[in-house]
């Protein structure tokens, strides 16, 4: 009984923790462009010997 | 010398396009233009030729070439204000709108901007809105050396009167989806604190821990109760306050009567329905987010500002000093570049001017004016510069007033949703049913009444419905958003699909805005006569020139000896030994005029007529086709603001009942659209110009064309890229099946309210079978709305291209 009331409570601090990422990424804007953080990722830094 | 054109099929290493000049080319990379090669100098030269490695070709073509000192009122700091958002003693923040952003390339390049202009720290594009983030240095380099630089790689900043009087509206509403995120939550953890209630029945319910549960439960109901389902009671009180019983009314109804019997049930030691209910907000707030999908990049709202510079050369003193558009006032001088708008109306006091009105009037022939005439705010200068005085300020010229009218104040009421039409009967019918119920529990067993009662409204809720409308309209929103049609809203699905009666604007929505049709009658030229008058005509701007000089395949030129060039009437000059004159018939010495559909340009060698050019604007690649499918279902209309000469051309096209209204102005297309509603008719407007705006906004539907080299279109309830026009019986093809499919997923979700109906009017609901019922109905409902769509969608994409056979100009 006790070890459940327990669990539960961890259960939903997790829960809560997620809840509280979710509102976090939308403040920060993190939904409104779902291109651009995409392929910045892929962008590496090249050499380049002038013409290609 | 006489080269003759062989069609070769080379396309440009920067954009992609044809090229029609082979002898452009760089390091062995063909090129459409000097502009494209200029900018693939640029990348070149700063190693950052990875743009080309990204993507194929992934360029925008540089053939207009911008003014050189266009961005000059960059200079000024009363305009840099408005546009710059931070700056201290070293930085400074600014957020350009660069529409040619199309791909991770442009991305890449943006991004990379500080290896171009050393004073810039950080660029952060954000790809949804085409915008660029800034940091510089502004110690180091300008605001208008950034703007130039931006333009010199092909992304020009799009910066217009609207930056000044800008009010930032988030685009995204986060209320919605933070009320999701809540609702999500709670909803989880109510199915899981559910979970003992649902395997163990009813024998354990006194346990302490059950107890407790119920009591998790409530807590986590409250924030979807109070927050999460704000949105319906706002949208229920609006239906009411108009004294309308929207889809809203019986949801709200639902949502309070279920959380005031669970709150009965955990008081008296029972589960109550509030995983249902959760469930059930949690579900509509989804088909809600997906049915308010924003497109980020596209503005619906956009009025005369947006279409205006925001800054303008005035002449004081006998400089140039650039000023921004509200501070203009009655007299000033004002200079008007080559290829740039006026932005109010005056007088001409220097120059002549030929102004190109197609945006504003619809006219798509140039017109003429010289000193002393008057010109309206919203043309575009097309040679050379002019001084004008102004006898209008910006927000009184002729334009502006139209948007100043009363009617399109009024908020868009107008309309409403045949699901709330359905969902009124719906309510009153399960009203009904309660009271029916309730009054045969009184006659036969009173305690019956309370769990009966609140059963049936519970199951009742037209959430299912709710459900199935909300998903369907969004999912058939990104069906139409992936064919390029990109409508502002769901009431706009439905409006499309009771159209009636089509009413197309010509200039520049029929017919395309760049390409012209040149046809060439009379004695064969010689490939020489041809080089002398491609040669000719490449010594005017005027726009039948370039139309002409485009339509001469040939690639080598003449030099021009004593070019004149007479306003209104034609150009002449010597090609070696040859003299040629084109222009008016007058002007090259023919008496026999035949009258000719298009625009007519004579040409006579040595003074002796050789034969004319016609010139005509090109209808747009399949819309014959579309035309001829529409005609026998529609009543069409055609207004134009341009003359008759092309009426008869016409008239084949649209069939011989359609309307053809010509020299038509903004007010006339407004009144013609409101007769037609008097009548009856559910009008769709397609138009592309500002001239076509009042017609748009008054109109069932506005829909206005956009072509990728004109960003702005006017407010409407709907824009669709130019190319998939042809595509428009297809899509209210599909905006009829969203009808459909969402009266069939109505009547399923019918079946299983009258299921639930049956045990509710019995008082013998449990909330097991109540949690189980609701979100399988909800989900069955979206998975056959979602996939019954998406069924319709690609049965729109196998016809449509299939129907693609008249590629060839009308």
């Amino acid at each position: 009984m006790g070890v459940i009331i327990l669990l539960l409570g961890a259960s939903l601090a997790v829960a809560l923790g997620f809840l509280a990422a979710f509102i976090w990424s939308v403040k920060h804007g993190q939904f409104e462009d779902d291109f651009s953080p995409a392929h910045r990722i892929l962008f590496d830094e090249k050499k380049y010997n002038g013409n290609d | 010398m006489a080269q003759i054109h062989t069609n070769t099929q080379t396309t440009c290493y920067h954009c992609g396009e044809d090229c029609q000049e082979t002898n452009i080319t760089l390091a062995g990379k063909p090129f459409c233009c000097e502009g494209c090669k200029l900018v693939y100098e640029i990348l070149n030269q700063n190693n950052l030729c990875e743009y080309y490695d990204l993507n194929n070709k992934p360029g925008i073509n540089q053939r207009m070439q911008v003014r050189k000192d266009k961005f000059a009122f960059l200079e000024d700091d009363g305009i840099q204000q408005h546009l710059v958002q931070y700056k201290d003693e070293s930085q400074t923040h600014v957020s350009f709108y660069l529409p040619q952003i199309h791909c991770s390339s442009c991305l890449w390049l943006l991004e990379n901007l500080h290896k171009l202009n050393e004073g810039v720290l950080r660029v952060t594009v954000n790809f949804s809105r085409k915008t660029a983030h800034i940091i510089y240095l502004h110690k180091i380099t300008t605001l208008r050396s950034i703007a130039e630089t931006l333009t010199g790689i092909g992304y020009e900043p799009y910066i217009s009167l609207n930056d000044i009087q800008k009010e930032q509206k988030p685009r995204v509403n986060r209320q919605l989806i933070y009320q999701l995120g809540v609702a999500g939550f709670c909803f989880g953890n109510i199915m899981l604190l559910s979970f003992p209630e649902y395997f163990s029945g009813s024998a354990h319910n006194t346990s302490a821990m059950n107890t407790m549960f119920q009591y998790m439960n409530l807590v986590l109901a409250l924030p979807v109760f109070f927050y999460s389902a704000q949105a319906f009671y706002k949208s229920a009180w609006g239906g009411l306050k108009h004294g309308f019983l929207n889809i809203d009314v019986p949801i709200v109804l639902a949502i309070f009567v279920t959380f005031i019997r669970s709150l009965a049930e955990v008081a008296a030691g029972h589960s109550g329905y509030f995983d249902s209910m959760t469930g059930i907000v949690f579900f509509m707030l989804i088909g809600r987010v997906l049915q308010e999908k924003t497109y980020q990049g596209l503005s619906f709202d956009r009025d005369y500002t947006s279409y205006f510079p925001i800054a303008v050369h005035v002449i004081k003193d006998g400089k140039e000093v650039p000023t921004s558009l509200p501070e203009i006032k009655v007299n000033d001088t004002l200079l008007i570049h080559h290829q740039e708008l006026i932005p109010a109306d005056g007088i001409i006091s220097r120059g002549k001017a030929l102004i190109d009105y197609s945006f504003v009037t619809g006219e798509s022939a140039p017109v003429q004016k010289t000193v002393g005439e008057i010109v309206y705010a919203g043309g575009r200068q097309l040679e050379g510069n002019i001084e004008i005085l102004t006898i209008k300020e910006v927000a009184q010229s002729y334009l502006t007033s139209l948007w100043n009218r009363d009617t399109f104040k009024e908020p868009d009421e107008k309309h409403v949703s045949f699901v709330h039409l359905l969902s009124r009967y719906f309510t009153w019918v399960v009203l009904l049913i309660a009271v029916s119920t309730s009054a045969y529990w009184a006659a036969t067993d009173p305690a019956k009444i309370w769990p009966a009662v609140t059963a049936i409204l519970i199951i009742a809720c037209p959430c299912a419905l709710l459900l199935a409308s909300s998903f369907t309209n969004g999912h058939i929103l990104r069906i139409l958003s992936r064919h390029k049609l990109y409508l502002r809203n769901a009431q706009a699905i439905e409006n499309l699909a009771n159209t009636t009666h089509i009413v197309f604007d010509k200039t520049g929505t029929l017919t395309s805005k760049s390409g012209a049709e040149v046809r060439y009658f009379g004695t064969q030229l010689t490939p020489l006569q041809e080089m002398m008058i491609s040669s000719m005509a490449a010594q005017s701007t005027h726009p039948l020139s370039k139309a002409i000089r485009n339509y001469c395949s040939t690639t080598s030129a003449y030099t021009i000896r004593d070019f004149q060039e007479f306003t209104g009437r034609g150009i002449c000059g010597w090609a070696n030994d040859t003299f040629i004159r084109m222009g008016s018939a007058e002007f090259t010495g023919i008496h026999n005029k035949e009258e000719q559909d298009g625009s007519v340009v004579f040409v006579a060698i040595n003074e002796k007529p050789v034969g004319l050019f016609t010139i005509r604007n090109s209808y747009r690649p399949g819309i014959r086709n579309m035309l001829e499918k529409i005609r026998n279902y529609f009543d069409l209309s055609v207004l134009s603001g341009d003359n008759t000469r092309e009426a008869a051309s016409l008239r084949l096209l649209m069939g011989a009942s359609a309307t053809l209204k010509f020299e038509q102005q903004p007010a006339d297309k407004l009144e013609y659209i409101i007769g037609l509603q008097k009548k009856g008719a559910k009008v769709l407007m397609i138009g592309d110009g500002l001239n076509d705006a009042g017609a748009l906004k008054q109109s069932d539907t506005g829909i206005s064309v956009a072509e990728s080299t004109n960003n702005f279109t006017p407010a409407s309830d709907g824009i669709i890229e130019a190319q998939q026009l042809h595509l428009l019986p297809h899509f209210i093809q599909l905006c009829r099946a969203n009808r459909k499919i969402v009266i069939f997923s109505f009547i399923i979700s019918l079946l299983y309210n009258i299921t639930g109906l049956y045990f509710a009017v019995q008082g013998i609901l449990s909330p097991l079978v109540a949690a189980i019922l609701m979100p399988a109905s909800s989900i069955s409902i979206i998975i056959l709305t979602f996939s019954m769509s998406e069924l319709y969608g690609r049965r729109l994409a196998a016809k449509a291209f299939s129907g693609i056979t008249d590629k060839n100009h009308v």
